[in-house]
């Protein structure tokens, strides 16, 4: 079989991601050069606007940690044999869970508020998921178009319920009141100072410990357990896990609701740890990023993490660059990002061959 | 005579929302019966929209947006033809990589060259748009409403695109199954390997398929920017590749279901626009919302009510190797 | 680029070469699959070419037809050379193929199967007409008469391949390939295979026949080549060989053609199927009625053309499917009526070595020692609490490839890294793990080198002896007629006869799996 060819460890999930990275950049930048822009500058403010002050580090791993929730969705459905592109809607009824019960006991003592909404944007966030899984798995409905049905129809939800039912009455913006102070995730900048460290507030929260224990978790469950394994075995081949004793629908169910609910922990980063009310559209395109982070991550938790924390440092880059220079904006990231995907999911073989005969020939010298 | 009337105007509303779904459904079946899948008719249709307007604007010829909207989509055709049949990557993240780069970029050209958050200036010059055509003697012929209201709204007063759109699905039909490329095409999506051993070149067929969706994306795209609409904006396509592709499926890949599922879904669109704000019997007046919502759940309904996975061409979405 | 040989005219006096080949070479990665082929096939003949699983003839054979260039080597038609780079190239050359599994377009008839390629113009109407025509005449002409207009996805397989035929003889064809055709084919449907390319032959065509049926290239053939490991080792004509001497050829060493065992003592019975309907996806059934029972300490041998049934019935037996009707009972339970699954199976000691090794019974993209596991993983032994135990898994497979002499010995190795013969020595070893009562085998020896078959054979009968229930589903009927005790025949989703391991002979069995019914079964 004119398989894939053979790269070591280290060049598959570090190497091969680095290098779509820089063709992405590269693409990127030649961009910003046809709109009159000079890449280079481009470049140097990003880098400076994400990593050049303990203020732009703090926002970096802020929203490095919304896509390490919904990398870690993408990932846990891909392992599974589906593509969840229904993310951003998962995140944002997620965080419609997390903050009803911030709404609704925002007063109490954190310890009991904190665990309770995580709990209710997980299962939230797993239920937008398990629509569209049930319908592929009962219906053969492609998971894909309904995932991204689901994304619009949670727009148009959330739209409709903040601005008509949670709307704080006497204000004219859509958006929720604020919650109470037990509903509040503490900010690192905060449980540092316990520690005698000071660091720049920002909204880097410890939703963020969250995330990593996230991370943890989908490691161990994939791979150290019989219920990820079965999984994988699905996700592979369908009509061996039938053989095999395992359901191919029902693995489907668990994998779409596990990733809803990591996708629905977002808006415990976002709602509770930075926003503290519900508002419009505070997923802002997380999820789609999500899908990014995890093919370059390769769908493993530590490939997703170093992925999460690159693109959080591209947005957080992104938005500075937009101060100086007022041509380029956002957008030009969601450009970058729709690279990364293209170079490191659909095109990732193009480079793969090269590096494996570069490889491989300084391999075979060693032996 | 008012309900005669609104049953009137509500079919002319249907026609022209449904254009749109039904360039971009037939420019999905001609990819997905070459057995590629065809998720980024959205992306296509945006950068159409984009540069049609953006060329319109700037040439002052609608003409020439349609040729750069055809020109953008078909450019984006090649690439996903290029990383799915040459490269054989998965065709769903390509598709989906496209739409997020267009959806990206875009906006981004439209800031950096016109300056206006990411829209494209109003076209509101002579020529610009793609505008109704007056049939003869249509004017006078509303006044009397039957059949005069009929052909004065329904038959005459469409743009061109409306008038294309109408004579595609036939002309679809006549190439997938009255000519040799149909044929090829269709066996190419069922067996890429009999194809093969035929002698016949399975990836040239499949850039062929790829490269007649990107035109007629292209004119989808144009369509919404500068028929339906007076310019470009960010994301305004608003699901409607989905859309096309769900409505592909529930027509089973051919010609006419299709037409009839785009019609349905724009009915429903027409219908429910019209009522907005307005009181129903039951349920009072209908959230805003919930109607800018309903495509997207009747998608799902049809979906999941009647299509399965069974009937889809054979080999789609799988890429072709010859070593097994 | 030398003129065309001075050996147009063969030893014999026969006509000159249709087909030559010169030093064709061809490697895939670290595969050698064609070292230096050359090979001559003379005009107006029947050519055999033989060897076993992996011995470089389909390659030799796709490369003639374009699908793969070689490295290196020269072919010729009528003497002079051609380049073939696609199928088109050896299509214009009179070179048409007909493989092993089907190239056919379900969904379209078979008149537009055939035309695919040869439409006769832009437009459908005139061509299909005039090659309808013409199809038809053909047809009568060398009886192979099919339905035009039905869907090719509904015809019978023989039929299938009639079409294949067809196909290649309105792309006018004068050099046949024909790889492996009798796979499919009942031992009549077969003689009659053979009628029509002897009839092909005596007006001219040139045919080569790959197989690895040491019985047909004795049958049909002209002259036979042996292929063995990527090169021709031995190339005679057929009336001045053996089957013996052939398959030594193969192999490269004396073979044995039977399995050597001891009359069987069947013990009590283990497992009892009764009046078992299967149906497919489409709601067609396939399995009309079994009835058989599986006693311990015996092999029951299924023997039937695949496509009869036998696919389905596996899948019943082995609980991957529900039966319609009927019940399938063991240890008590009914796995029909209570609709149980692969897992309870395994629980109640059915163990199944499925027919498609790489599709169904392993993961392709998982290592060996997670494959060690698949349909087990749910085990204590393999488990610590919520955990795999990784340690386990991997000493347990150490051990099984110990055991089975499965090389390399590399629990970590990706499962396709393994050759055929040691993936089925793991799945078998797997499957035999737990002590089953029960065990189903479907194709053991499918893709799998001599040693190997050798080596599953006799642990077959090794198991048989230890009190085990086997039943084996095979399409080569000298595998069933080697190993079974008991041989049931299908036929049409029926089981059409029984027939003792030890009367059984290849005309008996063929006139079953034609549909003779035999004594001793309804």
């Amino acid at each position: 079989m004119k398989a894939a060819a053979k790269l070591p460890r280290w060049a598959e999930y570090g190497l091969l991601p680095l290098v779509n990275l820089c063709a992405a950049l590269l693409l990127s930048g030649a961009i910003i050069r046809m709109i009159g822009e000079s890449p280079w500058s481009a470049l140097k403010l990003m880098v400076d606007g994400a990593v050049g002050s303990q203020d732009s580090i703090g926002y970096t791993c802020f929203y490095a940690t919304d896509f390490i929730f919904t990398g870690l969705a993408v990932s846990v459905a891909f392992h599974a044999g589906l593509f969840n592109i229904g993310g951003e809607g998962q995140a944002y009824i997620g965080g419609l869970g997390a903050g009803l019960v911030c709404l609704a006991i925002g007063t109490w003592s954190p310890w009991i508020v904190i665990p309770l909404a995580i709990a209710s944007a997980c299962v939230f966030g797993a239920a937008w998921a398990f629509i569209p899984a049930w319908l592929q798995a009962r219906r053969g409905s492609h998971i894909v178009i309904t995932t991204i049905m689901m994304n619009f129809i949670a727009s148009a939800l959330m739209t409709y319920l903040l601005v008509n039912v949670l709307i704080n009455p006497g204000q004219q913006s859509p958006e929720s009141r604020e919650f109470g102070p037990g509903a509040v995730m503490p900010a690192v900048d905060v449980v540092l100072a316990h520690f005698g460290i000071t660091f720049a507030p920002t909204p880097f929260n410890m939703a963020s410990l969250l995330a990593l224990l996230a991370c943890l978790f989908v490691w161990v469950f994939i791979w150290k357990t019989r219920w990820g394994y079965a999984l994988r075995v699905s996700g592979q081949n369908a009509r061996a896990a039938v053989y095999a004793g395992i359901s191919p629908p029902g693995i489907i169910l668990a994998a779409m609701v596990i990733s809803g609910g990591l996708a629905g922990c977002l808006g415990v980063n976002e709602l509770m740890g930075s926003q503290h009310r519900i508002l419009l559209d505070f997923p802002g395109g997380a999820g789609f990023v999500g899908i990014a982070v995890a093919l370059m991550g390769r769908n493993h938790p530590v490939g997703i993490l170093i992925a999460s924390l690159l693109f959080g440092a591209l947005y957080q880059g992104g938005s500075q660059l937009s101060f100086d220079m007022p041509h380029v904006n956002r957008d030009m990231v969601v450009l970058i990002q729709g690279l990364v995907i293209l170079f490191c999911g659909a095109l990732e073989n193009i480079f793969r061959m090269p590096l494996a005969a570069l490889l491989g020939g300084a391999g075979r010298a060693k032996t | 005579m008012d309900a005669y009337r609104e049953i009137i105007l509500l079919l002319a509303a249907t026609m022209r929302v449904a254009t749109p779904l039904v360039l971009a459904a037939l420019a999905g079946l001609f990819s997905e019966r070459s057995g590629v899948i065809d998720l980024a008719l959205e992306g296509k249709m945006l950068a159409a929209a984009f540069a049609s307007a953006a060329v319109a604007s700037v040439s002052g010829s609608a003409w020439l947006g349609l040729g750069a909207g055809i020109a953008a989509s078909s450019l984006l055709a090649l690439i996903m033809a290029f990383a799915c049949v040459t490269h054989r990557g998965n065709q769903v993240v390509a598709a989906m990589a496209i739409n997020i780069v267009v959806a990206g970029l875009a906006p981004a050209l439209a800031l950096a060259w016109f300056d206006q958050g990411g829209q494209t200036p109003q076209l509101d010059g002579p020529g610009q748009r793609f505008l109704g055509l007056a049939w003869p003697w249509s004017q006078a012929a509303r006044r009397h409403p039957f059949p005069g209201l009929a052909y004065a709204e329904l038959v005459s007063g469409h743009n061109l695109i409306v008038y294309f759109a109408v004579v595609l699905a036939p002309a679809c039909a006549w190439v997938l199954f009255r000519t040799r490329f149909g044929l090829r095409l269709r066996a190419v999506g069922e067996n890429p390997l009999a194809v093969d051993t035929a002698g016949i070149s399975v990836n040239a067929l499949r850039y062929q398929a790829s490269m007649i969706s990107g035109l007629l994306c292209g004119v989808a795209g144009t369509y919404i920017s500068t028929a339906a609409s007076a310019g470009f904006v960010r994301d305004m396509t608003a699901g409607k590749g989905y859309l096309a592709l769900a409505a592909l499926i529930f027509g089973k890949w051919r010609p006419y279901p299709t037409l009839g599922a785009c019609l349905l879904f724009a009915f429903a669109d027409a219908g429910a626009s019209r009522l907005q704000g307005v009181a129903l019997p039951v349920v009072g007046v209908v959230p805003v919302q919930f109607i800018l919502a309903l495509p997207y759940v009747l998608t799902i309904l049809l979906l999941a009510g009647f299509v399965g996975e069974a009937v889809a061409p054979k080999a789609i979405g799988v890429p072709y190797s010859k070593e097994k | 680029m030398a003129p065309a040989s001075p050996a147009q005219q063969t030893p014999d006096g026969t006509p000159g070469p249709a087909l030559e080949l010169r030093g064709i070479d061809k490697r895939f990665g670290a595969v050698h699959a064609n070292r230096a082929v050359s090979l001559c096939v003379a005009k107006g003949s029947i050519h055999g070419l033989i060897g076993e699983n992996g011995a470089g003839k389909s390659t030799l054979m796709n490369i003639v037809y374009g699908f793969h260039q070689a490295d290196s080597g020269e072919i010729l038609v009528n003497g002079s050379p051609v380049a073939i780079s696609r199928p088109r190239d050896s299509i214009e050359a009179g070179i048409g193929m007909v493989h092993q599994h089907f190239m056919l377009v379900e969904r379209f008839t078979v008149l537009e199967n055939v035309v695919l390629g040869a439409e006769g113009g832009r437009l459908l109407g005139r061509g299909i007409a005039e090659a309808r025509s013409g199809l038809e005449r053909l047809g009568r002409e060398y009886g192979l008469e099919v339905p035009l207009d039905v869907e090719a996805g509904l015809l019978p397989v023989g039929m299938q391949q009639r079409v294949e035929i067809l196909k290649a003889l309105h792309h006018r064809a004068e050099i046949l390939i024909l790889d492996e055709p009798t796979a499919v084919l009942t031992p009549p449907e077969a003689e009659q295979l053979f009628r029509m390319l002897a009839q092909l032959r005596d007006e001219g065509k040139t045919v080569i026949l790959v197989t690895h049926k040491l019985k047909e290239i004795m049958a049909i053939t002209d002259r036979v080549t042996v292929m063995r490991q990527g090169a021709i080792v031995h190339e005679t004509l057929t009336r001045d060989t053996s089957p013996q001497a052939l398959a030594e050829q193969m192999v490269g060493r004396a073979v044995l053609l039977r399995v050597e065992k001891a009359p069987a003592r069947p013990g009590g019975v283990l497992m009892e199927v009764r009046d078992l309907e299967v149906r497919d996806a489409s709601g067609v059934a396939r399995v009309k009625g079994v009835t058989f029972s599986l006693r311990a300490g015996e092999i029951v041998g299924i023997a039937g053309v695949s496509g009869n049934g036998q696919s389905e019935l596996l899948d019943a037996i082995s609980a991957i499917k529900t039966p319609a009707k009927g019940s399938i009972v063991m240890g008590g339970r009914d796995l029909a009526a209570e609709e149980l699954g692969p897992r309870e199976a395994r629980t109640l000691g059915i163990a199944h070595v499925p027919e498609d090794r790489l599709r169904v019974g392993v993961v392709s993209s998982f290592s060996a020692e997670d494959n060690a596991i698949l349909g087990y993983h749910r085990l204590a032994e393999f488990n610590r609490g919520a955990f795999l135990s990784g340690a386990a898994i991997r000493k347990h497979c150490e051990s099984k490839m110990a055991s089975f002499d499965v090389r390399p010995p590399n629990p970590r190795l990706r499962i396709t890294a393994f050759s055929g013969g040691n993936q089925q020595k793991l799945v078998l070893a797997r499957e035999i793990d737990c002590n089953p009562s029960v065990l189903i085998v479907g194709q053991p020896t499918r893709g799998v080198d001599i040693g190997a078959i050798e080596f599953i054979h006799r642990r077959l009968v090794e198991l048989r002896d230890a009190g085990k229930a086997i039943l084996v589903v095979s399409v080569e009927l000298d595998e069933i007629m080697g190993l079974s005790d008991r041989i049931l025949v299908m036929a049409g989703g029926e089981i059409v006869g029984e027939v003792a391991g030890s009367e059984a002979t290849e005309e008996r069995l063929g006139l079953l799996m034609a549909g003779v019914k035999g004594e001793g079964h309804r």
